[in-house]
């Protein structure tokens, strides 16, 4: 009978415990590198949009990608939203303002560092415990590493949902498609080897399936 | 076993079936006697079974309708109770405001009219006294006028024009002054009339309430006496008070779901808007809780002000702590209206900021909504904040005719199924009495050739017991 008062007792106390959490983290990175950098005032389009649409407890950091991007230096900007709602809309005019900035004087950077992006972004968004974690690529996916930067690490990503956006095709894609397709191949094989689910969109006038 | 295998019982397989036939026409005919009895006895028992549960569900649907006849009329003599009373207070009241002043009334009366028998009294016309002298005149008027008459009669008619003058002042003078009491005496009698007619009011509405009264008491009698009228008239009165009442409270829950919407916005700002209790928004469950608080509120305060009597302990509570918690309640409420209105005040806040953010979002200038007309949305909204809390108050009425009425209506639902019930039962009990009867004619189908063969026996041998008592009755 002890037994069973005590299963029950536990079984309440479960029910009372802290429910799991609902919240979104999102994490975008932006390549800023030369032959991308043209596209920036498409990322600030998007990132505005990412703001209308999260809500308050809504973790979001916006990254750029340069020669090494597994670093905290190389976030733009970054905010868990207030739960009260007039918090929040105030981070988020600070975070349109952060992100404008940037855009009116960012600087193209001579390599990409996709991978060291994606560590930096799965660490941060571990950090944040959201419900749903998003990690978006605004990026042409060719990655292009700098001397001495080793990124042949498994990315650890069940849970996580990587979308690829305005994947545009290079120069030497239009001469050999098989390029572009196995670059695309290759990171959706990454990601989902690492557990999670990959995604790409490049029609960026229909976000509203983004998250 | 196969019917190939049946039929290969010989070697002609139509010998075989008629040869099968005739045993199972055999065996049924000597089985029928106690087939007959099973179908009878199992059909009996079901049929039986269902009789008595039916004669049980009717035995319950009357013991129902006992009860809610006495739910029924305790409700109707506790409702009457209540007019009764009311209107005792409404002529106590009366009597109290109108026939106290009686006395004072009678004193005024009195006094007008003395001062009327008064004046009345000074207004007697007084006669003119006769003249004493005529016959002196006349006597004097016989006489001689060498001898000097004429120059008397003169004189006499002289001082007679001169008396007749005064006499005629006089009397005009006494008639003006009778006028004068006589107008006088206007004003006292139009007093009279309006007392009197404040009198002849108040006895009238005594007289109205009065047979107001005869009739409530006159329907409570019929109601202790327990007639099937009074029952009849109050169970078709719960029923339309049960369905007005309903409405009343949708239209009342339509008012909270706006108050609820009004108040669960701004809620997130006090207790934030991304925490959940069991699947719900705490800001939700606090506005719903914070509606809940006002109606609840609203019951107290009707309860105190005895205007309904949900709570009996409200009701029998001392005066003066009655008063008390009249003042109590409606100070939470005005507090909680207040909070309301700054709720609502705080939600048009609330939404303009979130769609000056938006426009900031979307690129559509600099976030700032223009809008001179704005405050009339606001003041609306606070407004509504500020009275919907008062307005809930008002459920409560609605509230406690729903729940007797209710008590009613689910106790005549009640009846009506177990009616309904007790009547299927009763048609399935002669449904299977009369499938026995029908399955044992089937049981005789098959066996038409040995029962004809038994009815000519039985009549070949019923005509040789009569020829045989014929022949002894001859000898």
């Amino acid at each position: 009978m002890k037994h069973r008062i005590l299963l029950a007792a536990a079984l309440v106390l479960a029910a009372c415990g802290p429910a799991a959490p609902t919240n979104t983290g999102v994490y975008l990175l932006l390549d800023t590198s030369g032959t991308y950098s043209g596209e920036i005032k498409k990322a600030e389009h998007i990132i505005l949009y990412m703001l209308s649409q999260l809500e308050p407890a809504d973790s979001f950091a916006v990254a750029r990608i340069d020669t090494g991007s597994f670093s905290e230096k190389d976030i733009i900007a970054k905010a868990t939203f207030d739960d009260r709602p007039s918090t929040a809309n105030r981070q988020k005019r600070a975070f349109a303002g952060q992100v404008k900035a940037f855009v009116e004087q960012s600087n193209a950077s001579p390599h990409t560092d996709i991978t060291g992006g994606l560590l930096q972004a799965v660490e941060f968004l571990n950090e944040k415990h959201s419900g749903r974690k998003a990690i978006l690529i605004f990026s042409d996916l060719k990655e292009d590493l700098a001397k001495g930067y080793v990124r042949k690490v498994p990315l650890e990503l069940k849970g996580f949902e990587v979308v690829a956006l305005n994947v545009t095709k290079l120069r030497s894609d239009n001469y050999d498609p098989r390029e572009y397709l196995a670059r695309v191949e290759s990171w959706r094989a990454k990601v989902e080897d690492g557990g999670g689910r990959w995604r790409m969109i490049n029609d960026l006038e229909r976000l509203e399936g983004l998250l | 076993m196969s019917t190939a295998t049946l039929l290969a019982i010989t070697p002609w397989p139509a010998v075989s079936a008629i040869l099968w036939s005739v045993i199972l026409v055999a065996v049924l005919y000597l089985a029928r006697r106690t087939a007959h009895q099973a179908i009878h006895t199992a059909t009996g028992a079901l049929a039986h079974g269902l009789r008595l549960a039916a004669h049980s569900i009717a035995h319950a649907e009357l013991r129902l309708a006992a009860r809610n006849r006495e739910v029924l009329l305790a409700a109707g003599r506790e409702a009457k109770e209540r007019i009764v009373e009311r209107e005792f207070e409404r002529v106590s009241e009366t009597v109290r405001k109108d026939l106290t002043n009686y006395p004072t009334l009678h004193r005024a009366l009195s006094e007008s009219i003395t001062r009327i028998e008064e004046d009345h009294q000074k207004a007697v016309e007084v006669p003119p006294e006769a003249p004493g002298w005529v016959r002196a005149v006349e006597a004097v008027a016989k006489l001689d006028a060498r001898n000097g008459a004429a120059d008397v009669l003169a004189d006499i008619h002289k001082s007679l024009v001169k008396a007749h003058n005064e006499a005629m002042q006089a009397y005009r003078k006494a008639s003006g002054e009778r006028h004068g009491l006589l107008r006088r005496m206007m004003p006292e009698w139009r007093r009279i009339q309006e007392t009197l007619g404040r009198v002849n009011k108040c006895v009238e509405s005594l007289l109205t309430r009065s047979v107001a009264i005869d009739r409530h008491m006159q329907e409570y009698e019929d109601m202790v006496r327990g007639q099937d009228r009074a029952v009849s008239i109050l169970q078709s009165s719960s029923v339309v008070q049960f369905f007005v009442s309903a409405l009343v409270l949708l239209v009342a829950l339509g008012g909270a779901a706006i108050n609820f919407s009004l108040i669960a916005r701004p809620m997130a700002e006090m207790v934030g808007g991304t925490s959940f209790i069991g699947g719900f928004r705490t800001a939700d469950i606090a506005a719903l809780v914070i509606i809940m608080v006002e109606i609840s509120m609203g019951l107290f305060l009707m309860e105190s002000l005895r205007i309904t009597r949900l709570f009996p302990v409200i009701g029998a509570l001392p005066d003066k702590m009655r008063v008390r918690m009249i003042w109590i309640t409606f100070s939470i409420l005005l507090l909680l209206a207040s909070i309301e209105a700054g709720l609502a005040y705080m939600r048009e806040v609330l939404l303009q900021d979130e769609l000056a953010t938006g426009a900031l979002l979307r690129d559509e200038g600099g976030g700032e909504l223009q809008n001179e007309h704005l405050w009339i949305t606001t003041a609306a909204q606070m407004g509504m904040g500020f009275i919907l809390p008062f307005a809930l108050v008002f459920v409560a009425i609605p509230l406690e005719t729903f729940v007797q009425s209710l008590r009613t209506v689910l106790g005549l639902a009640g009846i009506a199924t177990l009616r309904a019930f007790a009547l299927l039962l009763r048609v399935l009990s002669n449904g299977f009495r009369h499938l026995g009867t029908l399955a044992e004619r089937l049981y005789d189908l098959p066996l038409f050739v040995p029962l004809w063969l038994e009815a000519r026996l039985a009549a070949s041998a019923d005509r040789s017991v009569v020829s045989r008592d014929m022949r002894e009755a001859r000898l």
